[in-house]
């Protein structure tokens, strides 16, 4: 069959809404842009870790402690989840980890802030989580089979993060007026943050229309971000805190919120690396990574010897 | 550095009974230097809500695959035997349990 051929087959297929795997013939393009984007999101997952996982050993009670605990570790599932999906494509786990801590892959520019008081955790599991659910709703219908199934095991397992966050803040928002005063920061510092999740507007988005395709993305940046400042709103208002935003209002025509400017100019520092936390995030990965070497080695050489032995 | 490719845990894929009495569904996969660990790390990661009852590990490369571009050729023995069907037999008018 002809390279022609095959492209006009795969489309038909993406178009009768029939999953890729592995195994079939995909333009090299679309493996491309799909180790790219799961990579991307492993990474996320794992370097996702840090903001909270700096807040286990302080955590205000035990059961507190044992959530997050539960949280943090439910998102090092996620990575190997979209690591164990990428792979499907070819490229190795090893590959995929020395590009991250080479600098040279991304990661979602929201855990470059740093998780400054308690009440960034319950902002962090509420906005960001909650932003992140939104996307993976979506990509639970994206056209690559691996990386639909991961999403949907992913999806199952968020709104726990969600509503856990959620919690933290309403506890907070009971609370003396200190406490509000937090809670209220921290929605401060993580609501435009939270919306740059959704990556540029479509019109300046590099990848949006051929991912839209291809049906590896099924919404646009815009739409999804709508979606979640109309979810959201309501729940900062349920447990008294303000949005951040003079602009946003309700708009009775559309029946969306009407809502402000984001500082493009901040989200592309971050993604340059100039973020507040991007060197201490690489830092702290390279430093696990290394200091993991051994016990990786390690295991390897006894799996060996226990292979040898029985062979023998 | 150069060696490191070759020292990667190896590959298994994980299949889960998510109850007894059913079929070991595939979930995914993991790296693990043997088989126990590869067992304890997917309960680990594909088991943390009580989804499993049990757990196979198989060795990634120990599996083989039909190729999907013979799919047409590989699966057409059956397709023209529309007699293995029930619906392929007209059954009388009021006939019942059958
Ligand atoms: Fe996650
Ligand atoms: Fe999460």
């Amino acid at each position: 069959m002809s390279a022609q051929d095959n492209e006009a087959l795969f489309q038909q297929r993406v178009d009768d809404e029939q999953k890729v795997e592995p195994r079939d013939w995909m333009p090299a393009e679309y493996r491309k842009n799909l180790v790219r984007q799961i990579s991307q999101h492993a990474h996320s997952e794992v370097v996702g870790m840090l903001p909270e996982g700096n807040w286990i050993t302080r955590a205000p009670s035990l059961r507190r402690k044992a959530i997050l605990l539960a949280k943090v570790q439910d998102e090092a599932g996620h990575g190997l989840y979209l690591y164990s999906a990428a792979e499907t494509l070819g490229t190795g786990r090893d590959e995929m980890i020395d590009q991250l801590l080479a600098g040279k892959a991304k990661y979602s520019s929201i855990f470059n802030y740093p998780s400054l008081t308690w009440a960034d955790i319950g902002a962090i599991g509420w906005l960001v989580d909650g932003a992140a659910i939104i996307n993976q709703v979506m990509l639970c219908r994206t056209s690559y089979g691996p990386y639909s199934r991961a999403m949907v095991r992913i999806c199952k397992e968020e709104s726990f993060h969600n509503r856990q966050g959620y919690d933290i803040l309403v506890t907070l928002c009971k609370g003396t007026p200190a406490q509000k005063a937090m809670a209220q920061d921290a929605l401060d510092r993580w609501w435009w943050p939270s919306l740059m999740m959704f990556g540029p507007s479509d019109k300046d988005s590099p990848h949006s229309a051929q991912s839209m395709k291809w049906k590896i993305k099924r919404q646009g940046n815009d739409e999804l971000r709508q979606v979640f400042i109309d979810r959201t709103v309501p729940q900062a208002e349920l447990i008294g805190l303000k949005v951040p935003d003079p602009k946003l209002k309700w708009n009775e025509s559309t029946q969306h919120y009407d809502w402000g400017e984001i500082n493009w100019e901040e989200f592309h520092q971050v993604i340059q690396g100039n973020g507040p936390c991007n060197a201490e995030r690489m830092a702290a990965r390279r430093k696990a990574h290394a200091e993991g070497a051994w016990v990786r080695e390690a295991a390897l050489a006894y799996a060996e010897k226990k292979a040898k032995r029985k062979a023998a | 550095m150069a060696t490191k490719h070759e020292k990667d845990w190896p590959l298994w894929e994980i299949f889960i009974q998510s109850k007894r009495g059913l079929d070991h569904k595939h979930v995914g996969s993991l790296h693990a230097a043997d088989a126990q660990m590869a067992v304890e790390n997917a309960r680990d990661v594909y088991t943390r809500r009580g989804e499993g009852n049990s757990i196979w590990a198989v060795r990634a490369s120990d599996i083989h695959a039909s190729r999907p571009e013979d799919q047409g050729a590989f699966f057409d023995p059956a397709d023209d035997k529309v007699y293995r069907h029930p619906t392929f037999y007209p059954m009388p008018e009021g006939v019942k349990y059958i």
